[in-house]
């Protein structure tokens, strides 16, 4: 007699695909919140500080890429790139797709902040004889990073969020894994609520982290 | 690189083109009005006295918040069939996007919400209106005017988001331009022109929502 196998027993078997999406999910989100926020703190350095030369491009990045939907951005850069003569993998378009876009989000997180400090912080530091570096470095910026942290956490989950739509261009992310789980054993409501859990449980996971540095960091 | 561009594949397909915008448009517009209606539910259940109704609704923003929405369409199309729940791709995308909206459209009434002085509430009470006619002639209509400018930021992400329709195969934009891009390899251009669509549109869009903004917001 053949019985039904338990959802359960279905997961154990389909343990290491998921692992290895979950990896891949991980991975692929935490390239592009590093490297975009290293692009948007520059990008929003430039859109703050910078002449109109030097705003106008990084204004255009901006504008262009918060224009766009996330989605259209990973396609067009994962079928674009090859017909521009740059052959990268699925998975380096898609980082790829994901940094732009984390980039210019947080340069407008990192405008948004350092314009809301008082000019007088600036002309106090140079008052005290502090070059435009050193004010930045011990004067603006921890003021800004305080106010961006918060903000700064919304948009890392919302990467984590964007990085399931690596599926789509064939990354073995966690969605694709879960669909290639589904193909197989037909569970879909158990797989895809499974799936949802576990996003739920990296953007929490990012989310109670962000609250604890918040509080470490809070001024008293 | 020797790459040429030629635009006729694109043109000939531009009517679609526009057509999928439009029903993008469409499916924001009514998502966003069902998201409304939702949100607001939720955070007057968010800000009421029974501890049970507020623990429901914030469990609901959480953890719709934290999930990948694609997960969420797929989950909603996919996976309801199997309970005996079958939506078409068209309504089962708006009920998604509307639920997606009314998370994150909860977060912005309570705090719009919470913004309105105390007094209000009180001298409507001291007028003679109810608990109920307090909320829908003097709340209600005091923090739609407040949170109008989060309210267009929302509308422009969620037309954003119906992008991802094309995951379930609604005709909007861009799934005529994947359409587009497997029949013509014309790559560049496919996403060349969808991507100044997207920008174009939701550039028109902030400028008439700020407009609207302008014209509605409260004088002071």
């Amino acid at each position: 007699m053949y019985e039904q196998p338990t959802w359960l027993h279905e997961l154990w078997i389909a343990r290491e695909t998921l692992w290895s999406g979950f990896l891949t999910s991980v991975q692929c989100s935490a390239l592009a919140i590093v490297c975009g926020t290293v692009i948007g703190l520059f990008a929003g350095l430039a859109l703050t500080y910078g002449n109109v030369m030097t705003r106008l491009p990084f204004r255009l990045y901006v504008d262009l890429i918060r224009g766009t939907p996330v989605f259209v951005l990973v396609l067009a850069v994962f079928y674009m790139a090859p017909a521009l003569g740059w052959q990268i993998s699925a998975f380096q378009a898609g980082a790829l797709g994901l940094t732009l876009f984390c980039g210019s989000h947080v340069a407008e997180i990192v405008r948004g902040s350092l314009q809301a400090i008082p000019r007088g912080q600036l002309e106090a530091g140079k008052a005290i004889g502090l070059t435009f570096r050193q004010s930045l470095a011990y004067v603006l910026l921890p003021q800004a990073l305080r106010q961006i942290l918060p903000t700064w956490v919304n948009s890392s989950t919302e990467i984590v969020k964007a990085s399931t739509l690596l599926s789509v261009i064939g990354v073995a992310e966690l969605l694709l894994s879960t669909q290639q789980v589904i193909a197989r054993t037909f569970m879909t409501l158990e797989f895809y609520l499974f799936a949802g859990f576990l996003f739920f449980v990296i953007n929490y996971a990012i989310e109670l982290l962000g609250r604890h540095i918040e509080k470490r960091v809070a001024l008293p | 690189m020797n790459y040429q561009l030629n635009f006729s594949a694109v043109w000939r397909d531009f009517p679609s083109l526009l057509a999928g915008l439009g029903l993008g448009l469409e499916l924001a517009l009514i998502s966003i009005a069902i998201g409304c209606v939702i949100g607001l539910t939720t955070a007057f259940a968010l800000l009421s006295r029974y501890p049970a109704l507020r623990i429901l609704a914030s469990v609901y923003v959480t953890v719709v918040r934290n999930t990948p929405i694609l997960v969420l369409i797929l989950l909603i199309y996919f996976a309801l069939p199997g309970l005996g729940i079958r939506l078409d791709k068209l309504a089962s995308f708006i009920v998604t996007l509307s639920f997606y909206a009314g998370a994150y459209l909860t977060e912005v009434f309570r705090a719009g919400l919470l913004s309105i002085h105390k007094g209000q509430r009180e001298a409507g009470l001291a007028i003679g209106l109810g608990e109920w006619q307090v909320r829908a002639y003097i709340l209600v209509p005091v923090m739609l005017r407040n949170v109008l400018p989060a309210l267009s930021n929302n509308f422009i992400s969620l037309f954003k988001d119906t992008s991802l329709a094309a995951a379930i195969a609604v005709p909007e934009l861009t799934y005529y331009a994947r359409k587009i891009n497997v029949e013509s390899y014309r790559v560049i251009e496919t996403w060349l022109v969808t991507t100044a669509l997207y920008v174009a549109a939701c550039y028109l869009i902030a400028m008439l929502l700020r407009y609207l903004e302008q014209r509605l917001a409260i004088r002071r």
